[in-house]
């Protein structure tokens, strides 16, 4: 049972508060606020997503800049609550269309009215957009979405790729589009977080591909759909060896949505689901069967004379020259008694930032775009205050690197065909289906 | 409307006073009450606006509740619902004015629109007022009964609302009964569930008083109704199918075909993307299987791939909601989970708090086959950037290292630590060196090289120049340095700030002039004239003794201060198992992610459902007064045990032997109280005085059941068994779940027993020659479980004993229960002997 949740801004402000037992006093938001803050004065880093103070647990998550919080004096299952409380974040993403600050300071009614259908006396009621679309009356004010950064994967969509409508992603479930007509159309984005750790050889220690097939349908009556994958797609470490090889896919593990049906699943790979409203995950899938990671990275870090260091950065980009990578940044601390660092772009270079972070002894190296088959270098002279004791690799590093790549998926995954159940030659909504690899954790080691 | 953005910087020097803008709410309020002309409506929304969210930012707009009540007239549905929130959040405050609302919400509750039936039935139940309570009877009894199922779910939840504001209206007007058929009968599901939390709440409340509760209670756990429950399962929502599962965790199946269909059934549960039910699920097959150590251990099998996937999909702070679980269950069945090292490995952009679970994880899954891996990565983390994990990271390495018999390997990374010249890793690494030394003496010869080396100057932590200056004293025939070192620590006595050092030097100068006489005198003749005068108590007091001793007899202070040694065979857990299990029988609650049994952190009556089936246990057994007695005494047993094992325990495999004295039983309070005592003065005597008072320490070996094969058996103890005893299986299951814990204890095999542990059934034939018989066994080596039971001679009263044995630390955790708690530690003695003779021939 809940007994409160409110919603912080960054400054730790009241956006909304509601109690719901009375069980915790009402200054919860500010000790919660004060508690986050300093956690960090203990040396021991962010402050855990539930932490006790007195009796009173404190659950919070952190969505789009803002803290959504729940307390409770009884022990609950901490699962439940962060779970509640991300999708309390999506359910008023799904009604404002952006999530922020300010736009929920512009709807904090309607917030508050959404807040009085999901939880009664700190008790979860409903979590469903069709449910509540009929309790929850307050119109949403939109706010302009174009300058506002939108929440979720989702979002890179948004930037610079014209064969997508934009403006979709941030709309509201509930508003019309200009002129009272709804356009029917259903999203589904598969999105892959990679991790990848290279060791200083360029051999791969460790993969893992964290997908994500994720789903926003505006469609009206909810009608059935189908989502056919691959073939050759399985599921379970299947004979590793005999697998390998043949270009079948292989899951380590997937979870789906309820809404989903796997009555076919095992014979054709066929998902059938009646797509609620929102945004949801359809299905999450794990996979750590090798495959081709779409950057390598090189970095050689030598001692030149006393008391100086050159280091020579390369990335190599391993797909496609169709496709192209967006915002790379590229970090590596260095050691910490480093007191000069000059970077050096190879000629021709466009589009690149690099900068030196003295307080935190880290460079950084951005890339705008990176086209596909092509190789990148930066070189960095590194003057030191001191000798380096012994070896000056384990003063450094590793080498870090997120990247954003459209169209593209490295675990060869496929949506083959997104269909309605009933085929009718007067209903065909439009349907995209996307992609998308962002990096996780993607390191190499010197 | 203005966005209220420009009033709510509550830091701001701009902060409404909020003294004027209430005021000035107030007349505009007034203004439009009574108006009708056309969109008066939208101006009272944006009045509303104003006052909701005053109220948000915690301006005191109370004194507008007569205007707010005033303008509620409306049909405007999204004002009637902001001034149904305002009227919650201000009429505990304002008991009086709350009656003014009292009539349009009772109007409402009678509306045509089952909407507004339930938003009103809601808000009169929210009022808090008691002296309202009477206005609720009727609308909820009527909104129990209603068609819509949207007003019976309000209602039900409106029942508790009300049992929160006055019992006694609530049960004599039957509600609870009532809401006992609806949850049996309603078609929605959403009604059923509210009525299960509803009444969990009420019927737990109730049962500390009323014996029908207690067994209403008790009823809601019963197979019809855990059926009824788990064949609608898929038509609740994913939150109350949360609240359904963790009522099945506490059912107790009787036969194991139960248990199958059970999984069966909830299998598909496990692929659900939202981690509460696949947790919630997961609780259900462990506390199923608890009994069956086969099918638990696949249990094991057969959740890992899920919750590998619920870790990584999500965000963050699921993620550790999650892994906190699997840190538990991996600490649990290390084994388990060895060839999935890799999963554990840290991600450079993980926060802290998920890193120490992970190095915590990769810690406990190191075996033979992984360490050399494992250690890799550990050495990459301690070179990181981030300090606090470099350190965690090196005592990673240590820890491994002080459990595989294999650490050459190990030896040479930290003793590169010490060469990395950082000052926190060569303090963190000494601290690992003189813990390995303890353990393996066999390596001083190439630690001490290196540690030789080192400047105590550059050593600036407490704890690792403690360490240092242990090894100084401890090897100080092996480094030539070692009292000229010493010496001018002496010196700058003063300087020395931390008590633990100055002890820690005096002990050193102690040893080392037991070893190099001349070349130590004077130091010591420093460090004891220092120490005398030291302000600190402890230091002082120890150079007293030391003082004195020496002046009574040389040789007699050298075999106090400077014992031979023996090598500290396994260092203790920092948590007792008692208190793991604990945890463990808490799944999925916080217990899990604080690392703390509820008790600790959470006070009684707000346990949650949790701690149910422990009390219902107890409840079964005897009356009201006695179950209060036995759980006290369980929470007391449970803080002096952690007590003792946090003082750094160490068991030594002394050389001593159970010629006993000891004679059960004992009147019961007595023996324990008697058995923590003397379990105390162990701990206290053994690191200063191991093997020096053979003689105390014979009887208190004895209960602790440390006794070693080589001794004869206790001459005839007193409590004798049958050997014909019987048992079946589910009768020990239904009596494992209603006992309590009534001894817990851990204790050493011999290291013939591990050799003959080839076979558990070796073991299961020679309990049964004692007359203690086997109903279950599982495992693989290293982690062996059994389920033992025996049952007294002339009566049929039964003992119940699960031991876990661990082969590579020789160390059985025993955990009994019984039927006469009475003689439960008399048992314990008979157990732990039989025990300690496997192997003997």
């Amino acid at each position: 049972m809940i007994s409160q949740l409110f919603v912080l801004s960054q400054r730790g402000d009241n956006i909304v508060f509601r109690g719901y037992r009375g069980e915790v006093q009402r200054g919860s938001a500010e000790i919660f606020f004060r508690k986050v803050r300093f956690w960090n004065d203990d040396g021991e880093g962010d402050a855990p997503p539930a932490f006790n103070v007195n009796g009173v647990n404190y659950f919070h998550v952190r969505v789009s800049g803002l803290l959504f919080v729940a307390t409770t004096r009884v022990n609950v299952s901490p699962s439940l609550v962060l779970e509640l409380l991300q999708r309390i974040a999506r359910l008023i993403k799904d009604y404002l269309g952006v999530l922020n600050e300010d736009s929920l300071r512009k709807n904090f009614v309607l917030v508050y009215e959404l807040l009085d259908e999901v939880l009664d006396f700190g008790y979860v009621q409903t979590t469903s957009t069709e449910v509540l679309k009929s309790y929850v009356f307050n119109e949403p004010v939109m706010i302009d979405a174009a300058r506002m950064p939108s929440l979720g994967p989702a979002a890179i969509f948004m930037q610079g790729n014209k064969r997508m409508p934009g403006t979709a992603i941030t709309k509201s479930v509930v508003v019309n589009e200009p002129g009272g007509r709804r356009r029917e159309e259903i999203f589904v984005d598969v999105i892959e977080k990679i991790s990848v750790t290279f060791s200083a050889s360029g051999y791969i220690l460790t993969s893992e591909i964290d997908g994500t097939i994720q789903m926003k349908s505006y469609l009206t009556g909810n009608p059935e759909i189908l989502l056919a994958l691959n073939d050759d797609l399985n599921i379970g470490r299947v004979d590793y060896r005999s697998s390998y090889g043949s270009g079948a896919v292989i899951l380590d593990d997937c979870n789906f949505h309820e809404s989903v049906q796997l009555n076919s699943f095992d014979i054709d790979r066929t998902l059938t689901l009646v797509p609620p409203d929102g945004e949801f995950s359809v299905m999450n899938y794990r996979m750590t069967q090798e495959f081709k990671p779409p950057f390598r990275i090189n970095a050689l870090l030598e001692e030149a004379g006393l008391l100086k260091a050159e280091l020579i950065l390369k990335v190599q980009a391993e797909f496609s020259s169709s496709i192209t990578a967006n915002s790379i940044l590229v970090q590596m601390p260095v050691p910490t008694y480093t007191t000069r660092v000059s970077l050096d772009l190879e000629p021709g270079a466009v589009a690149n930032t690099t900068d030196y972070k003295e307080s935190s002894k880290r460079l950084e190296w951005g890339l705008k775009k990176i086209v596909g088959g092509s190789e990148h270098t930066l070189r960095a002279k590194l003057t030191f205050a001191q000798e380096p004791h012994g070896n000056i690799t384990k003063e450094a590093g590793p080498v870090s690197m997120t990247f954003t790549i459209p169209m593209y998926n490295a675990s060869r995954l496929q949506v083959k065909y997104l269909q309605m159940a009933k085929k009718s030659n007067t209903y065909n909504p439009y349907r995209w289906v996307r992609y998308v690899t962002e990096a996780n954790s993607y390191v190499a080691r010197l | 409307m203005a966005p209220p953005a420009q009033s709510q910087r509550s830091s701001s020097p701009s902060q409404p006073s909020g003294k004027s803008e209430v005021s000035d709410l107030k007349l505009q309020l007034r203004q439009l009450a009574g108006s009708r002309a056309p969109g008066v409506d939208d101006s009272k929304r944006e009045l509303f606006k104003k006052v909701i969210s005053y109220m948000t930012i915690g301006i005191d707009v109370s004194s507008l509740f007569g205007e707010m009540v005033m303008c509620s007239a409306t049909s405007d549905i999204v004002l009637k619902k902001m001034c149904y929130l305002y009227v919650g959040n201000y009429a505990k405050v304002n008991p009086d004015l709350a009656l003014l609302t009292i009539n349009f919400l009772q109007r409402d509750c009678h509306d045509e629109d089952p909407m507004i039936r339930g938003l009103a039935l809601r808000s009169l139940c929210s009022l808090r007022v008691a002296n309202l309570v009477e206005y609720l009877v009727g609308p909820l009894g009527s909104g129990l009964k209603d068609s819509n199922s949207y007003v019976r779910i309000v209602a039900v939840i409106g029942v508790l609302k009300l049992y929160h504001i006055s019992v006694s209206t609530c049960v004599d007007a039957d509600f609870p009964s009532i809401l006992k058929h609806l949850m049996l009968n309603d078609s929605d599901t959403q009604v059923v569930a509210n009525c299960l939390s509803a009444l969990q709440e009420i019927w737990s409340a109730e049962a500390s008083t009323s014996e029908e509760a207690s067994r209403e209670r008790e009823a809601l756990i019963s197979k019809p109704v855990i059926y009824y429950l788990l064949n609608r399962i898929k038509e609740f929502s994913e939150w109350a199918q949360c609240l359904v599962l963790e009522l099945v965790a506490k059912y107790m199946p009787l036969e194991s075909d139960e248990i199958f269909d059970i999984m069966n059934l909830l299998e598909d549960r496990l692929q659900h993307a939202n981690g509460a039910v696949v947790l919630a699920t997961i609780k259900v097959f462990l506390q199923l299987t608890l009994s069956l150590t086969d099918v638990h251990q696949q249990v094991y099998e057969r959740i890992k791939a899920p919750l590998l996937t619920l870790v990584s999909s999500g965000s963050p702070e699921q993620s550790y909601a999650v892994l906190s679980h699997l840190h538990i269950l991996v600490m649990r069945a290390p084994y388990i989970f060895s060839s999935d090292y890799k999963h554990f490995y840290c991600q450079y952009n993980e926060p802290y708090y998920v890193k120490r679970l992970k190095l915590e994880m990769l810690t406990a899954v190191a075996n033979e086959s992984n360490t050399y891996e494992i250690v890799t990565e550990l050495c990459e983390y301690a070179a990181n950037v981030d300090i606090p994990i470099a350190r965690e990271s090196i005592r990673a390495v240590g820890k491994i290292a002080l459990q595989q018999y294999d650490v050459n390997a190990i030896v040479d990374r930290l003793l590169q630590f010490l060469e990395m010249e950082k000052d926190y890793v060569t303090a963190e690494a000494l601290v690992l060196v003189k813990d390995l030394l303890r353990k393996y003496p066999q390596w001083s010869h190439d630690c001490i090289a290196v540690v030789g080396n080192i400047s105590s100057k550059n050593v600036q932590e407490p704890k690792a120049k403690a360490a240092l200056i242990w090894m100084l004293g401890e090897y100080s025939q092996d480094m030539q340095d070692a009292p000229y070192i010493l010496e001018s620590l002496v010196e700058n006595w003063d300087e020395e700030h931390s008590a633990e050092v100055r002890l820690h030097l005096l002990t050193a100068v102690m040893k080392c002039f037991f070893k190099r006489p001349p070349e130590t005198q004077n130091a010591l003749g420093a460090a004891l004239a220092a120490g005398i005068a030291d302000f600190h108590q402890d230091v002082h007091d120890r150079a007293l003794f030391y003082y004195r001793i020496l002046q009574y007899n040389v040789s007699v202070a050298e075999h106090v201060v400077n014992p031979p040694k023996q090598a500290v065979s396994v260092f203790a857990d920092t948590q007792s198992s008692e208190i793991k299990d604990r945890i463990f029988d808490e799944f999925n609650s916080l217990s899990v992610v604080y690392q703390k049994p509820s008790y600790m952190f959470t006070d009684k009556e707000h346990r949650g459902p949790f701690e149910f089936s422990d009390e219902l246990g107890n409840l079964s057994i005897g009356g009201e007064a006695a179950d209060n007695v036995v759980s006290a005494q369980r929470v007391e047993a449970n803080d002096k045990d952690l007590l003792l094992t946090t003082s750094e325990k160490e068991e030594t495999r002394g050389s001593s032997n159970n010629g006993t004295d000891y004679t059960a039983p004992y009147d019961s309070s007595s023996t324990s109280v008697f058995a923590s005592q003397t379990r105390m003065e162990l701990e206290i005597s053994n690191p200063t005085s191991a093997g020096h008072a053979p003689q105390a320490s014979l009887g208190i070996d004895d209960l602790l059941g440390l006794g070693l094969p080589a001794a004869p058996a206790p001459s005839s103890p007193q409590l004798k068994l049958s050997s014909k005893a019987v048992l079946d299986p589910s009768a020990f299951q239904q009596k494992w779940r209603q006992l309590p814990v009534a001894l817990s204890q851990e204790c050493s095999v011999s290291p013939q027993g591990v050799a003959a542990f080839t076979s558990p059934q070796a073991l299961l034939r020679h309990m049964q020659s004692h007359s203690i018989h086997c109903i279950a066994s599982g495992g693989q080596s290293p982690n062996f479980k059994f389920f033992f039971f025996a049952q007294k001679a002339e009566e049929t009263s039964n003992y119940l004993v699960e031991c876990v044995i661990n082969t590579s630390s020789a160390k059985a955790q025993i955990k009994i229960k019984a039927d006469d708690q009475s003689t439960s530690s008399a048992f314990s003695t008979v157990f732990q002997s039989a025990l300690s003779r496997f192997g003997i021939p």
